[in-house]
């Protein structure tokens, strides 16, 4: 296992023009984790990610590798790993060149160079690939060159741009545990940048939600999924339901809360004996629903007029199927799964 | 290509061909009659006597000439030196180009610009106005003490190499700009952040990659100044000769088509024998490239 590093960003910041791409933002990375920065396009995170590679040259602002500044350091003496969105493998080399490339670089011997750059394509399942061409590779090959070339030089933090956007969805989905498999045997410090919500929850140790240059919340998937800090990470990470306090009462009677509440639209229920006494009701009219093979989707209006998604799993929905549009359904959710954002009022 | 089975399909699909094929019809025409038709007269006249009897003697006489022979070393001389200079000046000036922002490029790409949409002939005396003895180069030169005597700068080989590479330069750097240009920037930061020093990097990456296009714009200057006729011989002086004033002469002292046509034929093989060069050796560059990275 390689020596992996801390990386510290201590308020940086990133203006083109009038427009701010990064806004102040300070971060903390432990050595050896995988933190996500995921957001929609234009939030900052591959601004970040290439300000940490050496690419983009933060206004002001720290970035810290261990306790060594890197900000105004070369790209090429940062000894940082990077795999880009569209791979950026060399075409006029093949497959073990583009490995040896860093190695070569480092002028480290021949016959050395050679056996490290065929072990890590061994590692990331290319073996016997070595002489290819890199126009004769699929996607997903491509991919793992870009990653062997990545870590063969054992760099001390890998940065990943979106590296599997490009591949189709069961490719993906097989890269996203192999990445993370990579991760856990090189024990890297890894920041991966993604718009996709579900590859960040599988992934990440940590996820660093941005929107607009800022930070909006870093934490584990898990709280990041059921305790957003923000009504944007609530309706960025999933199907959430912001309802005012009004709408939802207590099961038990007692007095609901007096913020607006997110309930993600699968922790519904349709029977009130699976959610405990301290749940929610909320009651609405049927406006549509949708068969989408694992679940259900109904749409409800509530009586003050807002819609809200509720999904329910196909095994507990005997019933969804006999509902029709118009009727008066109430959807129950667990205490748990009922979340306030503070300060938000929906 | 696919069968179809329908006779009626398999006539649709051959009438669409034949269509596309006829689109070029009208460019094949001017090429024969502008280009193929006179190199056939060409050929026929080299074989004729003023007399218009069939000879070999035209061919004798020119190949056994050291006024040819040496007039074919100045045409290579001037082409090879413009080459040269070019690939010194335009690769560099395409790289700074290529990696200028956008807005500075097209700016820097006006001036390099600017010389093509001017005519030769004017751009010719141009130089000679600058580069005379009494010219503004020289009486800088002499006026600021930097050198007792005025240099020779004109009618000699150096004014006519200075005109050419000047004529020549936008033309070369065109398609070696186009093809750095077309270099991922994201490639040329994979090699920076693998550790690559910015020289590293254009030795491995960016020149390896650009190599068709420094082929292209190589072919395009050699084929341009092996027939080069204005700029030797206003700016030559008398002194430069390669074939294409050779040819002039024959013509307007000796009206020798005969000779003239030799001549002629003999710069045609030259640029088809330096084509295939050419070819060859992008060939084999290209061969040996892929697979080795030597750093």
């Amino acid at each position: 296992m390689m020596k992996s590093l801390p990386i510290t960003i201590d308020s940086v910041r990133k203006t083109y023009g009038s427009y701010v791409a990064l806004d102040d933002v300070s971060l903390d990375i432990q050595a050896g984790e995988f933190l996500t920065l995921l957001g929609p396009s234009g939030s900052g995170k591959t601004t970040l990610l290439m300000a940490l590679a050496g690419f983009v040259r933060p206004d002001s602002g720290k970035l810290l590798l261990d306790d060594r500044d890197i900000t105004r350091l070369a790209p090429n003496k940062r000894d940082i790993g990077i795999v880009f969105q569209n791979y950026a493998l060399f075409p006029h080399m093949n497959v073990l060149a583009n490995v040896e490339y860093p190695l070569v670089l480092r002028k480290t011997p021949k016959a050395e160079a050679r056996q490290r750059a065929l072990d890590t394509l061994v590692r990331v399942k290319l073996e016997g690939l070595a002489e290819r061409n890199i126009a004769a590779l699929s996607g997903g090959q491509r991919q793992r060159v870009a990653l062997a070339r990545a870590i063969v030089f054992e760099p001390r933090v890998m940065l990943m741009d979106e590296p599997l956007s490009a591949l189709d969805k069961n490719l993906r989905e097989t890269m996203q545990y192999e990445i993370r498999r990579l991760h856990d045997d090189l024990g890297i410090t890894t920041i991966y940048v993604t718009h996709d919500q579900r590859e960040a929850l599988i992934m990440s140790d940590r996820i660093a939600v941005m929107n607009s240059g800022r930070i909006q919340q870093i934490d584990t998937p898990q709280r990041i999924y059921d305790r957003p800090s923000t009504r944007f990470v609530a309706e960025f990470m999933g199907e959430a339901n912001i309802v005012a306090p009004g709408s939802a009462r207590r099961i038990d009677g007692a007095d609901a809360s007096r913020e607006a509440l997110m309930i993600r639209a699968e922790c519904f229920h349709l029977d009130a004996k699976l959610v405990g006494p301290d749940g929610v009701a909320l009651e609405g009219t049927l406006r549509a629903k949708a068969f989408r093979g694992e679940n259900w989707l109904l749409t409800l209006a509530l009586d003050g007029g807002q819609e809200i998604l509720v999904c329910i799993p196909a095994a507990l929905a005997s019933g969804c199927a006999e509902l029709a549009a118009g009727q008066r359904v109430t959807a129950y959710a667990p205490a748990a799964k009922v979340h306030a954002i503070p300060g938000v009022v929906a | 290509m696919t069968v179809l089975a329908d006779p009626a399909l398999a006539a649709d699909a051959r009438r669409e061909r034949r269509f596309f094929l006829s689109l070029s019809l009208p460019a094949l025409f001017i090429v024969g009659l502008a280009a193929i038709l006179p190199i056939l007269w060409i050929i026929r006249q080299s074989f004729l006597t003023t007399g218009g009897e069939y000879t070999v003697g035209n061919y004798e006489k020119v190949l056994s000439s050291g006024l040819t022979w040496s007039a074919l070393v100045t045409t290579l001389e001037l082409s090879l030196g413009t080459l040269a200079i070019c690939i010194l000046l335009g690769t560099p000036l395409a790289l700074a180009l290529a990696s200028a922002r956008p807005r500075v490029a097209n700016l820097l790409m006006a001036f390099v610009m600017l010389p093509l949409w001017t005519s030769i002939l004017v751009r010719t005396y141009g130089w000679l106005v600058l580069l005379r003895r009494d010219g503004l180069i020289n009486a800088t030169l002499t006026g600021s003490g930097l050198t007792a005597e005025p240099l020779p700068l004109v009618y000699n080989f150096t004014g006519t190499l200075i005109g050419m590479v000047h004529y020549m330069l936008p033309l070369f750097l065109l398609p070696v700009y186009a093809a750095m240009r077309d270099i991922d920037a994201n490639l040329v930061r994979a090699s920076a952040s693998m550790g690559a020093t910015l020289g590293q990097t254009i030795r491995t990456v960016i020149l390896p990659l650009s190599a068709g296009g420094i082929f292209s714009g190589s072919i395009i200057v050699f084929i341009y100044t092996i027939g080069f006729f204005i700029t030797p011989a206003v700016l030559g002086g008398g002194k430069v000769n390669p074939l294409s004033t050779r040819i002039e002469r024959t013509l307007s002292t000796f009206q020798d088509w005969g000779s003239a046509s030799v001549l002629g034929i003999l710069l045609l093989v030259l640029m088809a024998l330096v084509g295939v060069m050419f070819l060859a050796a992008r060939r084999l560059i290209a061969g040996r490239s892929i697979g080795t990275a030597h750093a």
